[in-house]
């Protein structure tokens, strides 16, 4: 419907101006010299000024009516500790912004339809003025260093994390196009890893003589603890991707041949997120187009839409491919307890391994290991394959083992 | 003169041996295809550009149509994309393929040549008094390798497994292996191609410009009697010459990766279910010799276009340009601070967290010339004697979108506020306000107010308001709404949103951008009629149509090789005499000497 009127607008805006250029035209009929050598009239003048006017309402307007109506969905609450300085930086940064755009645009459009140009009227010769100059490269100059600043004191603290800080290391895997996610374990150090070691169900290339990734534990849904601060290290198996955590405001590309990290404590569980009175109203407005949206496609005789529930998620944010787009790993912030309960319960890698080694020797390689339902669950093409070779391998195996009998 | 030009006077003396008035007629050849006249060049570049520019739009209009409706069919796609759209449906890598190819056209092919190869070329000779380029023949040769290149460009778009798609800033090693996205294999070769002929154009074209500026000003016109449009185009042509190697450096060592094994770029890669042998090189490393061009290509294209409008817009207002020597000095901040900042286009890069601190510095550091450049064109407009031509009018809109494209690069500029916006819709938004509209404004203003210098026939002014005002709303109608949907953390380059359910509450915003972009997309050929219909048919136009005070307007209607009959005219003030006290007209040309006592009023 919105649509429609936008169409209807416009097309009536362009016929309306169409048909006043045309009036114009036929106005200047009886002067020939001025109405069609193609320069600006008077007319064209004065016309063109007030509709410079009525711009500048248009672009006041839209503003407003952008933030009235587009406002709300901007992200809301961050769910860091660092989010907060982000998120206030940011609204420093706004309302300079938004002063400024109103008043130059407020400017420009207004001299646009104040000065005008009439016959006879005589422009002032004023060619510069050191100390108006001098003012307005000052000013802004003040005003951006006082915003550098307070960006680059955000950023240190943001960046930089100290070797002796109590961290909890995760590790974040990205490849064409799937997210996994490895926890250190009880050492809380990863074990050395390169894509040279990928095999099997170590699809990450964890280096399995590497003491240290013994006790490591690889998923593809990440848990993160309540008030905690999370180092995460960050590769790539193939092209560029990048870790972007919307609601965390935070974000670091995947590159592949080198670790890159990025660090923050989460401080609101899912479920306090999802209690949230501006979450709420969002999650049931997206429902509500959902459910529209549902109805038609079932009319089309096409499955419907689920309904929707928050959760956090870790998009792709680098493009990476045709599937780029599709590109995401859920997020849950636990309370600690939950959250040690849950990584506990996770096998480790080299459980995991040695578990498919043991194996006959046909299942070496491709690791037909029992496990959890949401620990490694194959979602790409590169994983997919073992899986799917594992079915039938054990499909092989059961004939094999009768004649032995 | 070419050697055909030759071949043909020859045959040419055999049948009319007595008639020596056509000893140096040029041929059709020579005048229209193998011209070395600059003049001719500009208009092969204009048209060059405005094709460019017709597929780059029509493909930015296809792939609106799929964000709008993800996964909807239409005839359009089957029609334009064949196979690329099974059943009228866009797949998802030839959604990626538009986006690319869009870019890289708009950027390159019609904001860097169609606006500042057309401009250079027609006014730097003409403005600053000169028979032609230095190098008539170099000149010839850049357009026909720009030609050249924009060939391989579109000839790349019917390659089988479909042309770049790695993005118009081709990171790998997204682009370097095929087995990552079928653009990358010969479509991206032909991208490669492509460009490094580009650059080889781009150079030649600079060059030609820089030493033309230096050496061939007319006597009388110092560098400060300089109008701001050369002034643009001068330092525009420098920084052009200092970054576009280093593109071509990356492009070579990428095409060496791709092609012979290197690893520049590349480490330590697991895809398809193998390890690749690459050892050793890094993806950042690219990013930096990308973006140490790719930042700079901002500027390239933003800057002819400010002098374009400076120009126009100290013509129109009848009034000088307010601080001609603050808006040179401000030219000459921007094009050294642009060398300088590409950094932040990797904040999240993985570089060292101290270089984003330093990038961060610079940048908004360059918010400073930038605004001294926005207040001086807001203060040319005060008290003025405005003539409302569409030129004018297109002016005055590249001040508005370059303010509102600016004023959100504080934010994306800074690091910190850069970690949850980089990448995300909010940045499309801004640089296609701040250099995509803002430059294409700029050219508008360009064509609008030169097209009798090029044409000798005028623009129907009438359709240029109607195109002006729509292209102004329809911009604002497309580029404002994203920067919303990027704060919602909307990320760019995805094929289709429905995948998260949480950005379901965009899609409205999605469509009614779309809309925009299409009803603004279709008037664009109200000009393109506009502009190829007045060349033949258009009001036959005078001499000095906007009472101009620069040399170009000194020349006759009618092109002649060598621009000026008789001497090439003396220059004895500055471009901005309008209104000058003491003086019974409203505007003193350059060409008209000091009166006996007369001051020079401004500095």
């Amino acid at each position: 419907m919105t649509t429609l009127l936008v169409i209807v607008i416009l097309v009536l805006l362009s016929v309306a101006l169409w048909q006043l250029t045309k009036i114009f035209d036929l106005t200047q009929a009886g002067r020939v010299s001025d109405g069609t050598s193609q320069v600006a009239t008077d007319k064209d003048n004065n016309l063109q000024g007030y509709l410079m006017f009525i711009f500048l309402a248009f672009i006041y307007l839209f503003t407003i009516y952008g933030l009235w109506k587009w406002g709300h969905l901007v992200l809301h609450t961050p769910a860091s500790a660092h989010g907060g300085q982000v998120d206030n930086l940011m609204n420093i940064t706004w309302v300079l912004i938004f002063f400024v755009q109103t008043v130059t645009q407020g400017l420009l459009h207004w001299f646009a339809f104040k000065y005008r140009g009439r016959e006879g009227q005589k422009a002032l010769y004023f060619a510069d003025n050191d100390k108006l100059e001098f003012v307005w490269s000052v000013i802004p100059a003040i005003v951006l260093a006082g915003l550098i600043l307070y960006g680059l004191y955000a950023w240190t603290n943001i960046m930089f994390v100290d070797e002796d800080e109590d961290v909890l290391v995760v590790e974040i895997y990205g490849k064409q196009f799937s997210w996994e996610a490895r926890y250190a374990g009880e050492d809380n150090v990863l074990g050395k890893a390169n894509v040279r070691y990928i095999e099997g169900v170590n699809t990450l290339g964890v280096d399995m003589a590497d003491p240290h990734a013994q006790d490591d534990k690889v998923v593809n849904e990440l848990h993160l603890p309540k008030g905690k601060k999370v180092l995460f290290k960050i590769r790539s198996q193939d092209v560029l991707h990048s870790v972007y955590l919307p609601h965390f405001r935070a974000q670091m590309n995947a590159v592949p041949g080198m670790v890159t990290q990025f660090a923050f404590e989460p401080i609101y569980t899912t479920a306090e997120m999802r209690d949230m009175d501006f979450m709420k109203e969002k999650v049931h407005n997206i429902n509500e187009l959902r459910a529209k949206k549902s109805a038609e496609l079932i009319a089309k005789g096409q499955p419907g839409l689920d309904p929707y529930t928050f959760d956090y998620l870790l998009l792709c944010n680098k493009i990476c491919g045709a599937s780029h787009y599709n590109m995401q790993m859920k997020v849950v912030v636990d309370e600690p307890e939950d959250f040690k309960a849950w990584l506990e319960g996770k096998e480790t890698l080299s459980a995991a391994v040695k578990a498919s080694k043991a194996k006959p020797a046909d299942n070496e390689a491709e690791g037909s290991v029992t496990v959890d339902a949401d620990t490694v669950k194959p979602t790409t093409l590169v994983s997919t394959a073992p899986s799917g070779a594992a079915a039938d391998s054990t499909a092989k195996a059961k004939p094999q083992t009768k004649p032995a009998k | 003169m070419s050697a055909v030009a030759h071949a043909h006077d020859h045959s040419h003396d055999h049948d009319h041996a007595h008639d020596h008035e056509h000893h140096h007629k040029d041929t059709f050849i020579t005048k229209y295809i193998f011209s070395i006249d600059h003049k001719m060049i500009a208009k092969q570049y204009l048209i060059t550009g405005i094709v460019m520019g017709i597929i780059g739009i029509g493909m930015s209009l296809l792939f609106r149509m799929q964000l709008a409706w993800p996964e909807e069919s239409f005839k359009v796609f089957s029609w334009f994309l064949g196979d690329h759209a099974p059943d009228g449906v866009m797949k998802n890598d030839m959604y990626l393929a538009l986006v690319t190819i869009h870019g890289t056209i708009m950027v390159f092919f019609v904001l860097t040549a169609g606006l500042s190869g057309t401009f250079s070329n027609l006014l730097i000779p003409l403005q600053i008094g000169a028979r032609d380029m230095a190098s008539g023949f170099l000149n010839m040769i850049s357009y026909w390798l720009f030609f050249l290149s924009s060939v391989i460009m579109v000839s790349s778009l019917f390659v089988e497994a479909g042309p770049a798609s790695a993005g118009w800033t081709i990171y790998p090693p997204l682009s370097a292996l095929p087995q990552a996205i079928g653009g990358s294999g010969a479509g991206m070769t032909l991208w490669l191609t492509s460009m490094a002929v580009f650059i080889a154009s781009s150079l030649m074209g600079s060059l030609n410009y820089v030493v033309t500026v230096i050496n061939l000003r007319t006597k009388g016109m110092s560098m400060t009697r300089l109008p701001l449009t050369i002034w643009a185009f001068f330092i525009t042509a420098i920084i052009g010459i200092i970054s576009f190697p280093v593109l071509l450096s990356a492009a070579l060592l990428l095409l060496m990766d791709r092609s012979f094994g290197t690893s520049f770029f590349l480490s330590d890669i697991y895809i398809a279910g193998e390890v690749l042998h690459y050892q050793g090189g890094s993806p950042v490393l690219f990013e930096h010799l990308f973006w140490f061009l790719g930042h700079p290509e901002v500027y390239i294209v933003i800057l002819p276009a400010m002098g374009l409008v400076s120009e126009i817009m100290a013509t129109n207002a009848r009034k000088p340009i307010f601080g001609y020597r603050a808006m040179i000095m401000s030219i000459l901040a921007i094009a050294f601070l642009s060398t300088i900042v590409w950094g932040h286009h990797m904040f999240m890069s993985g570089m060292n967290p101290f270089l984003g601190s330093v990038f961060t510095f610079t940048t908004l550091l360059i918010a400073i010339p930038s605004a001294v450049k926005a207040f001086n064109w807001i203060t040319t407009l005060w008290k003025g004697n405005l003539q409302m031509n569409p030129a004018m009018l297109f002016s005055m809109g590249f001040v508005s979108t370059f303010i509102t494209g600016g004023l959100t690069g504080i934010i994306l500029g800074d690091s910190t506020l850069d970690i949850n916006v980089h990448d995300t819709y909010f940045v499309v938004a801004h640089f296609h306000l701040v250099m995509g509209i803002s430059a294409l404004y700029g050219m508008f203003a360009g064509i609008y107010h030169w097209y009798p210098k090029m044409f000798g026939r005028m623009l129907n002014k009438n359709m240029g308001y109607v195109h002006f005002w729509i292209t102004t709303i329809c911009a604002y109608g497309v580029f404002f709404p994203m920067h919303f949907i990027g704060l919602a953390g909307l990320p760019r380059r995805y094929y289709t949103n429905t995948n998260f359910p949480l950005f379901d509450d965009l899609q409205n915003v999605n469509v009614l951008i779309t809309l925009f972009a299409l009803v603004g997309g279709a008037f664009q050929l109200v000009f393109l009629y506009n502009f190829f219909a007045s060349i033949f048919f258009g009001k036959r136009a005078p001499q000095n149509p906007w009472n101009s005070t620069t040399l170009e307007w000194t020349t006759p209607v009618e092109h002649m090789h060598g621009n000026w009959p008789g001497e090439i005219p003396h220059v004895h003030r500055w471009p901005y005499d309008y209104n000058k006290p003491g003086h019974d007209v409203d505007f003193v040309p350059q060409t008209v000497p000091m009166k006996p006592g007369e001051e020079q009023l401004h500095h």
